[in-house]
């Protein structure tokens, strides 16, 4: 404890001291010596002004427009600098409402503040401004700011497109770009390229005399910033192949997706019920949303992304090539068409994989199934179907399938699908540990039990087969902006190690389901065209659900898509095929020669109410 | 055992008063343009300042109560979980404007490193307080220096490097213990040497630096022997390398924003949209209160919309605005005569402990208030750390509060020995 040091307290105390007479000193030369400051004062009643930057379009793959902006007019009003002896009548003719209006409006402005500015009316029209904007000198307080509101035009791809709306506080919490009263999007493309479609706001400080009249820029604008453009998106859909689809799945529930299999690009995706995304949009939008949101259809849910669906028989394409490529079966293998291991239609036995799938026999894939599961590896059954598991579960990821693809739209309206694992079947709460085998869990092999698979997924597997054993991440955006960028993953090929001639067989078998004889998918066949498809009937507990994959043509194949018909009481190949066959033969043909079958498919409304219990069948 | 009454320093605490109370007027002024809520609303600023003023009283009162044994044996295991937090800090943060030194416990932000200060205050008093410390001794220093130096780094990893900055307030107390004044001079003459080479040629300034070590060869002393010279030359090549360093210093070391705040202050760059315009637009709204200032509430400059920060770190401005010279000074006055005042309280401590720690509160307060105030006025580059009792801010003021009133309450018994 020594206190040797003491007298360096006043050292301290000089130091603390002696800035104090700095500060007081400064602030003097400040406030009492130099007359600049002051006169910069005086001068200087200054309004900051943001400047909104316009919000990039968005194209279709052809150059349609499909997104574009239109101003509108927010009216603002400061309640503090309203005359007292303000022309109410008069205001409320020329703005087209009543006295009563009025007073409530102003009546909110006030309770937010008498000083701050607040929107007295949102969103006018350009008519509509262009009425009393002549007359707007004689409202002191009022003053127009300018915005500018999304116009969709073609009332196509709502789910896609997304919409835009108000901020709310959880994205002020997240990013300080945006202030109260901002816009953002919500879903969709407007969602997922927001910071490329939202430019960058600038500011204005603008001069304000004694009467809060602007008086020009201040400084010359040496303090503003200018507000940066936002970037256009030029899409890879395909406005009139969108709009073709949207009408024939108008009256039904679910989806499609096309792609094209070399790119990846997704060429439409529709998810019905649809609505016009230009509800979404201005002064109506609250309303429209809430009617939308309450819609027993769900129309603002892309269930091409979001609906996670048993995939029913298209899935046995994937068994079939695992089951080549792991050496348990071979091209030429047969299995008889036992109806007592799973229920089957009524068809002749397969003799090769090729047949097996033209008539999507379920005991042929129920076989073909065992085999992956039941190795041999280990004596122990529940042992050797847990290694089978794993290693199914290995190729089935590398399909896509069990996880959310990275495509260019919000993830978090998007599902993973299931495709268990052994994890998921150890789970207690499940079967448990060595509680389950084979004869467990067979009704995978057809795509129905644990495994559910997302739309887009399944136009994946369309385009893994049409590319022969690769595929490119879907994306709905080619590129974007002035120097055109692109997103690294849209162009890598995620191989699935499956070799190319167990695809060619695939191929040719689904080649045979839509032109040979005993095929399960006939009424997707377009003449002169090599439409490839596979149907699927996936039961659940209402209504079947009526689906189809399909690629055109063989050989260099344009297009791959998926088709799923919800609870459309009838098999892949009554709903779904014929659907897909118009969508290719609209894509490849630019016309649809058979009308007949166009009119048809276009009004019935297939998607019935729940039956009683029906038989188990599977096509 | 002896039994010391309490005796209160009432003067500290009606000063603290004095400065939070006006701080919630200059906040209420400062935000009033966004509405005309009433001071008590707990939706404005003001209102909600009011709330975390009275939870600091009430915190005050705690403390009051507490044995002031508690605060020395708890120095450590204090010190240990706020450094603890800080490293959570770094996990958990919540990004607020670019910086990530805000965690969020059931709803309610707040910031670890404003307590880090408190806690280190404690551990370092605790440390220089031991029976067998000696300053001499490189032990000493180099524990010291870790006390100090581990959570400084932790915060500067939180990218706040203002609030960092503040454990150079150590220094000062250090100094009252015997740490060698000559680090003050050097840090001096690094600081001016820095400044002087970013606005001087380097060879100019070395050419002055030689010229004033040949003054002080021949001129200055009049016996001179070998080892003068090379201790001259020493210093020479010292400062040679240190000058032509700083570039490289100031390139590679600092950020972007930072080299742009110290260009900004120099006048070497006008930032218009940047820093500079908050310190612009702050100097034209301090001027413009003149003498006597436009009056409470009257200020039309400094408000939300033209200053960012207004009710937090610039808040300074509003006091220059509105209260002018004569309200501004006195604030100034206000805050020299605490410190000095807590100066003479240390002073008057019979234990290490109690001492230290008092010099320990006094410094920092110090130095926010050299910081604060000196960027508001253009004197310091823009570092944005709170002006303490009067910004904006629940964790400041519930940090700052606690650092103040565990000293008050050392003093009330001072006699006794921890």
């Amino acid at each position: 404890m020594s206190n040797r040091y003491a007298d360096r307290s006043h050292v301290v105390k000089v130091i603390f001291i002696v800035v104090g007479v700095l500060f007081v000193g400064r602030l003097a030369m400040l406030q009492l010596f130099s007359p600049k400051y002051r006169e910069l004062a005086r001068q200087q009643s200054l309004r900051p002004v943001t400047q909104y930057p316009a919000r990039g379009f968005i194209y279709d793959r052809n150059g349609n427009l499909l997104v574009h902006n239109e101003a509108v007019y927010d009216l603002m009003v400061v309640p503090r600098m309203v005359d007292k002896d303000f022309d109410v009548d008069y205001f409320c003719q020329s703005l087209g409402i009543t006295p009563q209006d009025y007073a409530d409006r102003m009546k909110k402005a006030k309770k937010y503040s008498q000083y701050a500015p607040s929107i007295f009316m949102k969103q006018i029209s350009k008519e509509e401004y262009a009425k009393f904007e002549n007359k707007m000198y004689r409202f002191k307080g009022f003053y127009i700011s300018q915005r500018t509101l999304r116009i969709y035009d073609r009332p196509i791809a709502a789910q896609v497109l997304g919409y835009v709306g108000e901020v709310d506080q959880g994205d002020l919490d997240r990013d300080a770009y945006y202030r109260q009263g901002d816009y953002i999007g919500k879903s969709g493309l407007e969602k997922s390229y927001e910071t490329v479609l939202r430019g960058l706001k600038g500011k204005k400080i603008m001069q304000v005399d004694v009467h809060n009249r602007e008086v020009g820029p201040y400084k010359d604008g040496a303090f503003d910033t200018l507000p940066v453009e936002g970037m256009n998106l030029y899409t890879a859909i395909d406005a009139d192949l969108q709009q073709y689809a949207e009408e024939l799945m108008a009256n039904k529930r679910g989806c499609v997706v096309a792609l094209e299999p070399s790119t990846g690009e997704v060429l439409a995706m529709v998810s019905a019920p649809t609505y016009d995304p230009n509800l979404l949009v201005g002064r109506i939008r609250g309303e429209n949303y809430a009617k939308l949101n309450s819609n027993w259809g769900k129309p603002m849910l892309n269930r091409a992304m979001l609906g996670q669906y048993p995939p029913g028989s298209i899935f046995k394409v994937a068994q079939a090539v695992t089951a080549l490529e792991l050496g348990v079966i071979t091209p030429q293998t047969g299995f008889v068409c036992d109806k007592s291991l799973v229920g089957c239609h009524n068809h002749p036995s397969a003799r090769s994989v090729q047949e097996a799938i033209k008539m999507s026999c379920n005991p042929y894939f129920y076989q073909v199934y065992r085999r992956v599961i039941q190795q041999g590896k280990y004596k122990n059954i529940y042992k050797d179907a847990q290694y089978g598991l794993t290693v199914w579960h290995d190729y089935m990821m590398r399909f896509g399938f069990g996880q959310k693809l990275p495509i260019d739209l919000p993830r978090s309206g998007m599902s993973t699908g299931n495709i268990p694992d052994t994890a998921y079947y150890n789970n207690p709460r499940w079967y448990g540990r060595e509680r389950w085998a084979f004869s467990t869990i067979y009704s995978n092999s057809i795509g129905q039990g644990e495994v559910t698979v997302v739309p887009l997924q399944m136009a994946n597997l369309a385009a893994i087969v049409a590319n022969r054993g690769y595929y490119i991440t879907p994306h709905v955006v080619r590129f974007y902006g002035p120097d055109s960028l692109q997103d690294e993953e849209y162009h890598t090929r995620h191989e699935t190690g499956i070799h190319r001639e167990y695809f060619d067989i695939a191929a040719q078998g689904m080649y045979d389901v839509v032109h040979v004889a005993g095929g399960t998918g006939r009424r997707a066949r377009v003449d002169g065209l090599d439409v490839c498809g596979k149907t699927g009937t996936a039961q659940n507990n209402r209504d079947d659900h009526s689906v189809f994959i399909a690629f055109a043509p063989k050989d260099n194949p344009k297009i791959a898509m998926a088709v799923y018909v919800e609870n459309a009481r009838g098999g892949g190949g009554s709903w779904a095929a014929p659907i897909a066959g118009l969508i290719i033969e609209r894509y490849l043909n630019g016309e649809v020669k058979r009308k007949d079958v166009e009119k048809m498919y276009r009004e019935i409304n297939p998607c019935q109410p729940p039956l009683p219990p029906k038989e188990k069948k599977t096509k | 055992m002896y039994q010391e009454r309490m005796k209160i320093d009432w003067w500290t605490v009606v000063l603290w008063g004095v400065l939070a109370l006006f701080g919630v007027l200059n906040i209420y002024s400062a935000t009033y343009s966004d509405g005309q809520m009433s001071l008590f609303s707990f939706k404005a600023f003001s209102g909600k300042q009011l709330v975390w003023l009275g939870a600091a009283v009430l915190m005050a009162v705690l403390i009051l109560f507490t044995e002031p044994r508690f605060f020395s044996n708890g120095a450590y295991p204090i010190y240990g979980a706020v450094m603890l937090l800080l490293v959570a800090t770094l996990f958990l943060a919540v990004t607020v404007n670019g910086g990530k030194s805000w965690i969020e416990v059931a709803g309610f932000r707040f910031q670890p490193s404003e307590f880090s200060k408190f806690a280190t205050a404690l551990a370092l008093a605790k440390y220089m307080s031991g029976i067998d410390v000696e300053w001499k001794q490189a032990r000493t220093k180099l524990g010291a220096l870790l006390l100090i130096g581990v959570p400084a780094a932790l915060v500067f990893l939180q990218h706040d490097t203002g609030s960092a900055l503040v454990f150079v307030a150590f220094l000062l107390p250090l100094f009252r213990e015997g740490l060698s004044g000559g680090i003050l001079v050097v840090g001096v003459v690094a600081v001016a040497l820095f400044i002087l080479s970013l606005l001087v040629n380097k060879y100019i300034l070395l050419g002055v630096l030689a010229l004033v070590a040949v003054f002080y060869l021949f001129v200055w002393l009049n016996k001179r022997n070998a080892r003068d010279y090379w201790r001259t030359l020493g210093v020479l090549a010292v400062c040679a390398v240190f000058v032509f360093s700083v570039d490289m210093m100031f390139n590679k070391v600092l950020e972007p924003h930072q080299r742009e705040r110290i260009d900004v202050l120099l006048g070497k760059s006008e930032d218009l949209q940047g820093s500079g315009y908050n310190v612009h637009q702050s100097k034209i709204a301090i001027g413009s209160g003149g003498f006597m200032g436009k009056g409470y509430l009257q200020g039309t400059l400094t408000k939300a919309d033209f200053v960012p920060e207004q009710h937090t770190d610039f808040i300074f401005c509003t006091v220059g605005e509105e209260w002018g010279w004569v309200g501004s000074s006195i604030l100034v006055v206000l805050y020299v005569v605490l410190l000095v005042h807590l100066v003479n309280m240390a002073e008057r401590q019979r234990s290490t402990f109690s001492r230290f720690y008092g010099y320990s509160v006094a410094s920092i307060l110090f130095v926010h208030l050299f910081v604060n105030v000196g960027m508001v006025l253009g004197l310091v580059p823009v570092i944005g750390i709170p002006l303490p009792f009067f910004s904006y801010g629940g964790s400041s003021m519930l940090a700052f509060t606690m650092l103040l009133f565990v000293f008050i309450r050392l003093d009330a018994t001072k006699n006794q020995l921890y």
